[in-house]
């Protein structure tokens, strides 16, 4: 029995590529453009997205994801939030002005630091391909099959900040400044990278995310 | 040390991957798609499609050919050609692009690149250039494969296309494209320094010392065409070539170089 994965499709961004990435790691997946009472009986649930964050939770609202999701959070079962999908996971975003997230994990989203450490300005968006550090233990995550230092696909321009240490599961370093990548509790999981778009790495964190 | 992606460039005439020289005298390689799951299997950071006469002609296949291959690529993959309008955004995306690349369009109509970053999100919206040199230090835009001249000074153009949304730049050099003779330095040195959004340099490569010069002007990518469609170097070589130079890259293997 392959694993049914539900993908969240809010008419932002692209839940194509994620589709497939599912489907070639061996998932059953179903694309909805709209909440409906059996999404919750899904095995797996995954909430893609770039773009805004403020139209991002409009739309998700408009069609009764922030529900859904909350709801589904309460089931056990893995959660997953990719790019602007795990931020919205967290309590309110500065992007554009002050938006209202989902709550589930606590925390902001922040612009990413227009400059280094070394206070020289770097390139925003942040495009590129950075080495995954630990920021907690692995083991039994979605990165249980991920080498430090293995490389993941990023493009934005903000990023969550955890209020909670112990909720960061792994940051990159982009010229001496730490970016949160990816985020743990309980049952849900989120990245800032995009799996879907990397390469043999980022499938290893789905066919892990799909066996939890 | 400063990270870049090696990027495989893959310029479309119809159904074949072609070559030329200066955007011109083109000769036909092979099939994209095959070409393309190699580029992924060694490693390349992202694809990039051109059709390069989808502008003149005003048509469009290179959908086709993206919906055949992204099934089987877990790269980033930008596209462009003939992107005119939102909807033609729409179709690529729905075809397995990450990002899409806008030249002549938004040289007609700048403001497609506030609309596109506004629907899309601006990393998803690439600003096309094509540059040519008018004067030490002065390159004007091109459109068309560097046969239609703009007026547009390029270093101005950038500066504003990212004011109006643009969230990434591949900057190609119409005078150094497919000589092999290195990249237009003064050139990708003066965009990369005007604007604060990643900018891929395209147009040039030849020798592993073109690596670490262009690296010197802090790109974030670089686009490579020639020396990977003729075999004259691998993805592998060219990405320990980087390492050596000094460059951040990842390897094929997912891992740092370090």
């Amino acid at each position: 029995m392959s694993i049914a994965v539900t993908v969240l499709d809010y008419g932002i961004g692209n839940q194509l590529n994620v589709l497939r990435a599912l489907e070639h790691c061996g998932a059953s997946v179903k694309v909805v453009q709209k909440a409906s009472a059996g999404d919750v009986e899904a095995d797996r649930l995954v909430l893609p997205g770039v773009g805004a964050f403020g139209d991002g939770m409009a739309e998700l609202r408009a069609r009764g994801f922030d529900e859904l999701v909350k709801r589904f959070a309460q089931t056990g079962k893995p959660f997953l939030g990719i790019c602007v999908g795990m931020q919205v996971m967290f309590d309110a975003s500065e992007e554009m002005g002050e938006h209202a997230g989902l709550g589930l994990l606590p925390g902001r989203v922040r612009a990413v630091p227009a400059t280094g450490s070394n206070g020289k300005p770097h390139r925003i968006p942040h495009i590129g391909w950075r080495p995954l550090l630990r920021s907690a233990p692995w083991e039994g995550t979605i990165l249980a099959d991920v080498q430090p230092l293995e490389r993941v696909y990023f493009v934005h321009s903000f990023a969550a900040v955890p209020s909670q240490e112990e909720v960061r599961l792994a940051h990159v370093d982009y010229d001496g400044v730490p970016i949160c990548a990816a985020v743990h509790r309980d049952n849900l999981y989120g990245c800032q990278f995009h799996p879907e778009r990397s390469a043999e790495t980022g499938l290893n964190v789905l066919r892990r995310f799909l066996k939890l | 040390m400063s990270h870049v992606r090696i990027i495989a460039r893959l310029d479309i005439k119809g159904p074949n991957l072609i070559k030329g020289v200066h955007l011109e005298g083109l000769r036909v390689v092979g099939d994209p798609h095959e070409h393309a799951l190699r580029y992924y299997a060694e490693g390349a950071d992202e694809l990039l499609f051109i059709d390069i006469v989808a502008s003149l002609y005003q048509r469009n296949n290179l959908s086709d050919i993206i919906k055949r291959t992204a099934d089987r690529i877990y790269v980033p993959i930008t596209v462009g050609g003939g992107i005119r309008s939102l909807g033609d955004v729409s179709q690529m995306m729905h075809s397995g692009a990450d990002k899409v690349a806008i030249n002549t369009a938004a040289i007609a109509r700048p403001e497609l690149i506030t609309e596109v970053a506004r629907r899309y999100g601006s990393q998803c919206m690439v600003l096309g250039i094509e540059a040519k040199r008018v004067a030490p230090g002065r390159w004007e835009a091109y459109t068309d494969n560097g046969r239609e001249r703009t007026g547009q000074d390029v270093v101005q153009w950038a500066r504003r296309a990212v004011d109006m949304g643009a969230g990434e730049i591949l900057l190609t050099s119409v005078d150094q494209e497919g000589t092999r003779k290195g990249f237009d330095l003064p050139l990708v040195q003066q965009v990369c320094d005007a604007v604060n959004v990643p900018v891929t340099a395209s147009g040039g490569f030849g020798r592993a010392e073109d690596l670490a010069a262009v690296g010197a002007t802090g790109v974030s990518g670089i686009a490579i065409a020639d020396a990977l469609h003729w075999k004259r170097m691998t993805l592998p070589e060219i990405k320990a070539y980087a390492a050596a130079a000094g460059l951040d890259v990842r390897r094929a293997d997912g891992r740092t170089t370090q």
